[in-house]
């Protein structure tokens, strides 16, 4: 069946069997892998995308189901040559050790950050809970989420999202 | 300076004398090279003359080199290691160590890691050594090469090599003003030296680079995910594969019809013996196909979960002569009747899976008889040997490259993955990738072992211990021996018939023998009424492990007031891998609810290479320890894992994680220690101590509360 993905800013128009889920379709199909598969099962977060702003879960969802929707992946984010404050945030308070669940701790985070421009930690927990660190940075993370906040609350921060 | 000269400086063709060292084609190698300055470390006794002279054969070059350096004429700096990276941040850890010996910047290292046909042979990266062994190869290796750059000016400039300094990656003669760049320094020349005996170190107490904690040196890849882990290479032609799984342990293949899938476009079915696999042109053809074959598996019968205590108990290995794994002293017989306070406990622990995030994966291809195979594994060398013994070829007709990989724990020693892609790439002609999925990584992989842990022991009145039995099934003769000190002691590892396949995982059964000691020594404790913290000193002359106690214990506030009823406080510690580390923990218990709120722990690991890095390897360590100490188990029946998903294995989570304080104790007069996987070792006992601090149930366990806290009665 063909479809239209609209990722990044760019429409895709993709023949691939409608049971193909939204994750192997943008790793393999469009080779944006910076989206992991982690469980399969909706379990991990690190397949998590950004669609019409909020995470989803791409492992979890049929292709059609995404089709016409705007998405974001992690490689959406950065601009030229910056990175977004969220991926700023990540890398200065080193808020990864192996980095495989990096891109979708930094995807909901961001999405996070649309509702709540200064969460506490204990609202940065609830809503990260269903995205796994194995290597357990968890601590770092949560500082990399307060530290994104207030890069971007600042007046001449950048403030994409 | 004086030291290097011994070792004559040779200019030399390094390529064919590499070539003939390690009799390997390396092809990438002789790329890289180009001329420029190149330094390696040979083992002591692995070459007993100095390097190079014409007409030697190649068995007088030395084989057992550790690691090498390149420098080139561009000013570039190679570091080749057969370590690799899988999230214990060594690639820059490793890069700070060169950059401080060579005096140059962080950015101007580059460092090749994990890659058999351009690193040196490393046996693997475990056992928390690559810090303290391949850190100091590499500033061994940097140093030389620096000593060696001076020459070469002093040389030139008809200088004394002591009256030049080096900066910023020149070399600088103070009373003449002149300076050269290393980039100058080694310009149109082939400059070989292996270095025999050790060059002078600069002391951690003037590190710059190392022991500061500078940003991951490749970590802008991960945050935009730009970093290509196996599972995200995709080369030219390459299928995708697909196994189909036996449907339990030790099955046999019976029947199968497989034209199903065979009639499906694209695709290939590959069937050696019980191996059974597709390969096709992308993922979801795969699983089609695989889905599509229909298998017969006859399954023996096997061992089940509520028989795995009774059976490693009743079953010694084979091995356990060969192993021999018993220590004693004094005379424990004799010394039971001299114990006021005598106590019997047996503890046990569960078999978990690491999860490594990315599941194991692998990307292979064969060109002729040359086999290439990227994967994420701990032990590139190891699975270089796997591989070329599956099909029958020479270990120089493999190349095994590990690309930095999504974590391990010990968990990615072997190359299962990397034996089936190949197997499929060949049957299908094409370069095959193959990914676990989470249901094959839960069940196909290794588990870190079970064990049973009977622990006898005897104090005097006065809290002096007196004889101390320890006897360890299956889980590992890691940390076994207690830290304390006993007079009488007896302590063995059993190895048992374990019932599913067991391996590595970070910190070995320091855990388990952690748990069970760090628990026993609670319970001795309180049956002689002292206080635990105090009990654990009056038995401890050693310094280290005293100082991180009380650090510990200092920062937690032990002895103070709870904030509540239902609070409890638990301490634990030990001595592992060179590190010492003391664990206190705070626990508070409403009903069946156990929450772990405070986590501080105390840790000493010698001179520390970069702090910032080391206190996310502790607290993640910590938060790792709580998912085996609190709720992670593999149930199994009959040859079938029961939990193979994250749905029904719990890991911990935001939600699960409590306030963690690491108090760091940065020895600078100490050699570096690794750190990956002792400060695993003291949450489990210290929070099953807290427990009993709370609520007077002691759990002997692992994992402590699966289901939550067990009513007091069930205690056993
Ligand atoms: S891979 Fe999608 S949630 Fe784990
Ligand atoms: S950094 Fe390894 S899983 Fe999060």
């Amino acid at each position: 069946m063909s479809f239209t993905l609209l990722v990044n800013g760019a429409a895709y128009s993709l023949d691939v069997p409608p049971e193909e889920t939204l994750l192997s379709v943008i790793r393999e199909r469009l080779g944006l892998t910076g989206s992991k598969y982690g469980c399969g099962e909706g379990r991990c977060g690190a397949c998590t995308v950004l669609i019409e702003g909020s995470p989803v879960r791409s492992c979890s969802m049929k292709i059609g189901a995404a089709a016409g929707k705007t998405i974001t992946t992690i490689e959406g984010l950065a601009s030229g040559g910056s990175l977004h404050p969220v991926q700023q945030a990540f890398l200065e308070k080193q808020a990864f050790q192996c980095g495989y669940c990096t891109p979708g701790m930094i995807l909901s985070a961001l999405a996070l950050l649309e509702h709540i421009t200064a969460p506490t930690s204990e609202q940065i927990g609830r809503y990260l809970d269903g995205n796994v660190c194995r290597c357990g940075t968890y601590p770092r993370i949560i500082e990399a989420v307060h530290a994104a906040a207030l890069s971007r609350s600042k007046p001449n921060g950048k403030s994409r999202g | 300076m004086a030291r290097a000269a011994d070792s004559e400086l040779q200019q030399h063709n390094a390529v064919s004398r590499l070539h003939a060292a390690f009799s390997l084609p390396r092809r990438g190698f002789f790329k890289l090279m180009g001329s420029g300055l190149f330094v390696c470390l040979a083992r002591p006794g692995a070459f007993s003359q100095e390097s190079g002279k014409a007409g030697r054969g190649r068995h007088e070059l030395p084989t057992t080199i550790d690691s090498w350096l390149h420098i080139g004429d561009d000013g570039e700096i190679t570091a080749f290691t057969g370590k690799v990276e899988v999230g214990q941040n060594v690639r820059t850890s490793l890069a700070q160590q060169v950059a401080e010996e060579l005096r140059v910047p962080l950015a101007s290292i580059k460092m090749v890691m994990g890659d058999t046909e351009l690193t040196p042979y490393d046996m693997g990266t475990f056992g928390s050594r690559t810090t303290p062994q391949m850190g100091l190869e590499l500033r061994k290796v940097a140093a030389s090469a620096r000593s060696l750059l001076i020459e070469t000016a002093a040389r030139n400039w008809q200088a004394q090599p002591t009256d030049l300094v080096v900066a910023h990656a020149t070399v600088h003669d103070p009373k003449s003003g002149r300076a050269i760049s290393y980039a100058e320094l080694v310009r149109a020349q082939k400059l070989t030296k292996v270095i025999l005996d050790d060059p002078p170190l600069t002391p951690a107490s003037q590190w710059k680079m190392a022991g500061s904690s500078p940003l991951k040196v490749n970590g802008r890849d991960f945050v935009t995910g730009a970093h290509k882990y196996t599972s995200d290479l995709t080369i030219s032609g390459m299928l995708y594969g697909k196994i189909i799984r036996p449907s339990a342990f030790s099955a046999k293949l019976a029947s199968c019809d497989t034209s199903p899938a065979e009639t499906l476009p694209g695709v290939t079915v590959v069937r050696e013996g019980d191996f059974l696999g597709v390969a096709a042109r992308d993922e979801i053809s795969a699983q089609r196909a695989a889905a599509a074959i229909r298998t017969q598996w006859e399954v023996p019968g096997q061992i089940s979960e509520r028989d795995l205590f009774s059976r490693l108990r009743a079953t010694p290995s084979q091995s356990q002569s060969e192993s021999g794994d018993e220590h004693v002293t004094g005379a424990i017989d004799e010394a039971r009747a001299q114990a006021a306070k005598t106590i019997a406990r047996t503890y046990t622990v569960a078999y978990i899976a690491h999860v490594p995030l990315e599941p194991r994966a692998a990307v292979a291809e064969w060109k002729q008889d040359f086999l290439t195979v990227w994967t994420g594994t701990q032990r590139p060398f190891a699975v270089r040997q796997e591989l070329a013994e599956a099909f029958h070829i020479a270990e120089t007709s493999v190349r095994v490259i590990v690309p930095d990989t999504g974590s391990a724990y010990g968990g990615k020693h072997s190359g299962e993955a990397a034996v089936e892609a190949a197997r499929l790439a060949k049957g299908a002609g094409r370069p095959v990738k193959l990914v676990w999925t989470r249901e094959e990584e839960f069940t196909w992989a290794y588990f870190r072992p079970a064990g049973v842990i009977d622990v006898k022991s005897g104090a005097q009145a006065d809290g002096g211990l007196v004889f101390w039995e320890f006897d360890n099934y299956n889980s590992g003769p890691a940390a076994m021996l207690t830290p304390y000190e006993v007079p009488h002691q007896r302590i063995a590892f059993h190895p048992a018939d374990a019932p599913l396949r067991q391996g590595s995982y970070r910190s070995l059964a320091a855990a388990a023998n952690h748990f069970a000691r760090e628990s026993h020594m609670d319970e001795l404790a309180h049956e002689l009424g002292m206080d635990p913290l105090k009990f654990r000193l009056k038995n401890l002359t050693n310094q280290r492990l005293r100082a991180a106690f009380m650090a510990a214990a200092d920062k937690f506030g032990w002895g103070r007031e709870k904030s509540s009823s239902g609070r409890g406080f638990g301490v634990a510690g030990g001595i592992e891998k060179g590190g010492y580390i003391a664990t206190c923990a705070e626990v508070s218990v409403n009903r069946e609810q156990v929450r772990v709120v405070r986590v501080v722990e105390a840790f000493d690991c010698g001179a520390v290479v970069n702090p910032e890095e080391l206190s996310s390897q502790i607290s993640g360590a910590i938060v790792q320890g709580l998912g085996g100490a609190l709720f992670e188990a593999i149930h199994f029946e009959n040859g079938r894992i029961l939990n193979p998903h994250l749905s029904s294995y719990r890991v911990p989570r935001f939600s699960d994680l409590p306030g963690i304080e690491v108090v760091v104790l940065d020895r600078k007069d100490q050699p570096p220690a690794g750190a990956g996987e002792t400060p695993l070792t003291g949450i489990a006992p210290a929070v099953a101590n807290a427990i009993f601090d709370a609520t007077r149930i002691r759990l002997r366990s692992m994992p402590l509360i699966p289901n939550g806290l067990p009513a007091a009665g069930a205690n056993p």
